[in-house]
């Protein structure tokens, strides 16, 4: 698949870092935490989970991120996708549990909302670093109960979305979905693991992309050798005990890097 | 007019390579699902392969060209990593690794810039004892590594000498389709002491969106795998059996196991598959199986009987 040519629709500026881009082009078959490769031409290719099927949201961290920060509506990237697997959908009348850190509410969003048509119960437990960096936060709150954590205790609970998790009984779920910075989703995984639900906990991993489609193998973790572009980026807890989550990641050269 | 040699006690798809014991002659392509030791065991453990082939290794760390770098197209897929690697160092644990978690053998894919360096990645991985070298001698998108020493015959020869003087274990050298006589680039490697050529790495290819008019690999261009490309390695392979002594293992858009009986056929002691891992991970189990119930029908008691037939059919 060639990248296809996407062109922004609208633009809409959710925090001081971050960015709904919404482009002409609708992912019909799109399911929630799949993502795309966004192409920024003459600057990087980079992956983005999708925050609804003619979206993107992305905070600005890099060179290929800050280069999309200036591109402005009428204006186009590449695209190619949607790639891998997303999260499972609860059945209906199922408890689900969306668990974020900052910009990782992006695939959690549509899960969530997929979960809410699908006749579930979708509630969500937002953490970031402050009140004003909490993404989503009214989207949420449309479809479940939101629990809050920041950082600096500006709303919410005082401390990291690990700390708000702790007192949720997370047995009452049937779903729980995670995605966030890496020390988080170790820290979240440890306490579901410790709870022993984690045969219903999906995570979201990221690693670095080279090829995007499976084939390279930049991007495998260890020890299973699944390959996060391909065979995740969601992956069961089951499926990550024992694994490099939380301790290392490879960086564009192959070489460990410590978390 | 066999190349391997006979006498040797096997059934169907067993069978032995340049001294290694493959237990079908499926083998990972370098480049594919190498990068990390857990990776290679995959690929042996449920993917079926008979040996695996990891990244080309050099002597420092590459973090390889900017994306996009790889792209399917309908003919087959475009790519330009640039050859990012952790180096020799940094490498060792995955080779590690996949040596003491694998029962396949483990092929060492290494490059460099000259013969020296060359040599230093290789003794730097030996302690980690790989099965056999592979050398990278033909990447078509990379400056100053791969096919720009790849295609000189007199560099390819002192590439492969020089690895031959340090290492006690075999030596392929994998070859690139861009030159204008690949049967040349293979002598050179034999006269080095090569104990296999690999053919072929990609053909040189480039793509443009037509949208903005920027070519669409960071690198600009870069080389075609798959479908697309296995009538060039065909020939290739046909031409290599003829000029060499030493076996020729294929490589080049082998996606099914009717792919692989053509190219043992045009001579090939042994196929890698690469981008064919895009559909399933398992694609070496399948191609086995299909080659060990196509040799049952046909009738062949041994898996070295196809091997070369083209040339005898005239």
């Amino acid at each position: 698949m060639l990248p296809l040519n996407a062109t922004i629709t609208q633009i809409i500026e959710e925090s001081p870092l971050i960015r709904t881009f919404f482009f002409d082009h609708e992912f019909e078959d799109m399911k929630p935490g799949q993502f795309v490769m966004v192409w920024v031409r003459g600057v990087d290719e980079v992956p983005m989970g999708l925050s609804g099927k003619n979206s993107i949201t992305v905070q600005k961290i890099g060179e290929a991120t800050s280069k999309l920060f200036e591109l402005k509506e009428g204006d186009s990237f590449g695209l190619r996708g949607p790639f891998g697997k997303g999260f499972t959908l609860p059945a209906k009348g199922e408890k689900v549990l969306v668990i974020a850190g900052g910009v990782g509410a992006v695939p959690l969003l549509p899960y969530a909302e997929a979960s809410c048509a699908a006749g579930a119960e979708a509630n969500a437990l937002l953490g970031a670093r402050s009140s004003e960096y909490l993404l989503f936060e009214g989207r949420f709150e449309a479809l479940g109960k939101v629990y809050i954590s920041t950082d600096d205790g500006s709303k919410g609970v005082k401390g990291f979305a690990v700390d708000a998790l702790k007192s949720l009984n997370v047995a009452a779920y049937d779903r729980i979905a995670v995605c966030g910075p890496e020390r988080m989703m170790a820290s979240v995984f440890s306490l579901l693991e410790e709870r022993k639900v984690l045969e219903k906990a999906e995570f979201s991993l990221h690693r670095y992309f080279k090829c995007g489609i499976g084939v390279c193998g930049a991007c495998c973790i260890d020890p299973s050798g699944l390959r996060v572009c391909k065979d995740g980026p969601v992956f069961s807890g089951v499926q990550l005990i024992g694994s490099e989550l939380g301790k290392y990641s490879r960086d564009a050269s192959g070489r460990r890097v410590k978390i | 007019m066999q190349k391997l040699p006979a006498g040797r006690k096997r059934s169907y798809v067993m069978y032995t390579l340049t001294g290694l014991k493959l237990k079908n002659p499926t083998i990972l392509a370098a480049g594919v699902l190498g990068t990390t030791g857990a990776s290679l065991c995959r690929v042996v453990r449920e993917g079926g392969a008979g040996a695996v082939v990891t990244k080309s290794i050099g002597p420092a760390p590459k973090t390889g060209h900017p994306n996009p770098s790889m792209v399917k197209l309908d003919c087959g897929f475009l790519n330009a990593m640039g050859l990012p690697n952790p180096s020799y160092p940094a490498f060792f644990q995955e080779l590690e690794f996949a040596k003491k978690n694998s029962d396949a053998p483990v092929i060492a894919s290494i490059f460099g810039g000259n013969p020296s360096e060359f040599a230093e990645v290789a003794e730097g991985l030996l302690p980690a004892k790989p099965d056999a070298f592979e050398l990278n001698v033909s990447c078509p998108h990379a400056e100053g590594y791969g096919a720009a020493i790849g295609s000189n015959p007199c560099i390819v020869e002192a590439v492969t000498a020089a690895v031959k003087d340090v290492v006690n274990v075999p030596v392929w050298v994998k070859l690139t389709p861009n030159v204008s006589d690949i049967t040349s680039i293979g002598n050179a490697a034999e006269s080095g002491g090569a104990n296999a050529v690999v053919a072929i790495n990609t053909v040189k290819g480039m793509a443009i969106d037509i949208e903005s008019g920027y070519p669409i690999l960071g690198n600009r261009s870069g080389g075609l795998s798959g479908k697309a490309v296995k009538p060039v390695a065909v020939k290739c392979i046909y031409d290599l059996y003829t000029a060499l002594e030493i076996p020729v293992i294929g490589v080049g858009g082998v996606s099914s196991w009717e792919d692989a009986v053509e190219m043992m056929m045009a001579g090939a002691a042994a196929v890698q598959v690469g981008s064919a891992v895009y559909d399933r991970v398992d694609i070496f189990s399948e191609i086995s199986t299909g080659i060990e119930a196509f040799l049952k029908r046909k009738g062949y008691s041994d898996i070295k009987k196809i091997i070369g037939l083209a040339h005898e059919m005239v």
